[in-house]
């Protein structure tokens, strides 16, 4: 599989961002989407929120030790931007719960072609699970979109049929980006590949993915 | 004349016996009562259930509870934080009882209780192993799960400013868990950076009002 023509996670991160509408109330979850973050165009004016009840964060000026009371669902310390807001963490779940945030980006260990999504456990008993805020972001953000990994670390797919491990969510997502691929969820057809790393073929892709792919009329590479 | 303000951290937590339900509040270490949490320690009580959005991290605060073995039963949405060594050894040798809950149906548990409401719908964890067991609905074609109020026995609370009536400020967003949980317990013991004359907090500053707050204590009164 080292042949295959992969895109960085940086190349991933800055697709996401680029496809963030301006004015956007969005959360970023742990691991490949706080990448995200970085490629935000200021000028889009597009407003992260934290789990722990703000609105308004950025990361904290290099050299700036910030502060133990201002941190993000990854725990790491954060700054506020002006404009920011402050409120209690059962207010912040209703944002996220209620259907007032325009997008949550997060991670997955696996997606289903009917939206599906796994996250919190691999079944394994000796690992300790962890939901924290991930099935009340799937379940009310307006869009869900998961960045990760095309395949596991060992080349299996991670894009299927359907999911293996316990939900998440049911019919929740609405994009994919991988390393590979950029992948729409549609309720009658699937996976639907919108975009695709240049020099990746289809029949590598398709082999990349345990799930039939239908491809966008206006497919194009990355 | 009301007088919420315990002289010391030790007294502050004297009231909280063996068997204990104890909400701790904090996200990470944002938020959460450290000074409360190690004078519960020097206080002794034991076999307690602890209801806080992490399971600890590090040597100090929720971790040093759990290492000195006072925890039966912790019900949490995310243990497995980067450092939360003391959790995941007494949970690998069965040694905690863990109950997991998605953060904001844990939120809204504990809001309800405080609200006086019964048990409520929501469509997190609607088809999920979460949603086992439990009653499930479906309204104008969405799925939902009926989740039950929880309340404790004991809040232990991070805030900022108190006066002697209970009422609290918090800085950043240490306010967190605190509002809800101040609601949720029978006694909600609050540490505080420092006591104000009443009437020197403005009223419309006050993010929970003293109604929900039994007890106030300086962080740094000692045990």
């Amino acid at each position: 599989m080292s042949n295959l023509k992969k895109l960085s996670r940086d190349c991933v991160a800055q697709q996401v961002a680029a496809d963030i509408p301006p004015g956007s109330y969005v959360n970023i979850g742990l691991g490949m989407p706080t990448l995200v973050a970085k490629y935000l165009d200021p000028a889009k004016e597009i407003i992260l929120h934290s789990e722990n009840g703000i609105l308004g964060i950025e990361d904290v000026t290099p050299g700036d030790p910030g502060d133990e009371d201002l941190i993000n669902a990854s725990k790491a310390r954060l700054q506020l931007i002006r404009g920011a807001a402050i409120c209690d963490q059962s207010l912040s779940f209703a944002m996220m719960r209620g259907g007032h945030l325009d997008a949550t980006i997060l991670g997955a260990f696996q997606v289903a072609s009917n939206g599906d999504i796994a996250s919190w456990s691999t079944g394994d008993t000796e690992a300790v699970p962890g939901i924290g805020g991930a099935m009340d972001l799937v379940a009310g953000a307006r869009k869900v979109i998961v960045v990760m990994e095309h395949t596991t670390r060992d080349g299996q797919p991670k894009l299927l049929r359907t999911c293996t491990f316990p939900l998440t969510g049911k019919a929740a997502v609405d994009v994919v980006y991988t390393d590979m691929a950029v992948i729409d969820v549609d309720p009658q057809r699937g996976f639907v590949v919108r975009a695709m790393a240049e020099g990746l073929t289809r029949a590598a892709l398709e082999a990349a993915t345990d799930a039939p792919l239908a491809y966008a009329d206006d497919l194009f590479f990355i | 004349m009301i007088n919420k303000i315990i002289p010391n951290l030790r007294e502050a937590v004297s009231c909280i016996g063996d068997g204990a339900s104890v909400m701790v509040t904090g996200f990470g270490d944002s938020g959460l009562p450290r000074e409360l949490l190690h004078a519960l320690i020097e206080h002794g009580a034991k076999d307690l259930t602890i209801i806080s959005n992490n399971a600890g991290t590090g040597t100090t605060g929720l971790a040093a509870l759990l290492a000195a073995g006072r925890v039966r039963k912790i019900i949490c949405t995310y243990p497995k934080s980067s450092g939360a060594d003391v959790f995941t050894a007494l949970y690998r040798e069965k040694k905690i009882e863990l109950e997991l809950v998605p953060q904001g149906t844990l939120l809204e548990r504990m809001r309800a209780a405080g609200a006086g409401l019964g048990p409520f719908y929501t469509p997190t964890g609607y088809g999920t192993p979460i949603a086992e067991g439990k009653p499930q609905s479906v309204f104008d074609g969405k799925g939902y799960v009926l989740e039950q109020p929880l309340r404790a026995d004991f809040a232990l609370v991070k805030a900022c400013h108190a006066d002697r009536w209970g009422n609290l400020t918090y800085r950043l967003a240490a306010r967190g868990f605190g509002p809800v949980m101040c609601m949720a317990a029978e006694t909600a013991i609050a540490q505080v950076d420092d006591i104000l004359p009443l009437g020197l907090i403005p009223p419309e500053t006050i993010v929970t009002p003293g109604i929900f707050v039994s007890r106030v204590v300086r962080k740094d009164s000692g045990l």
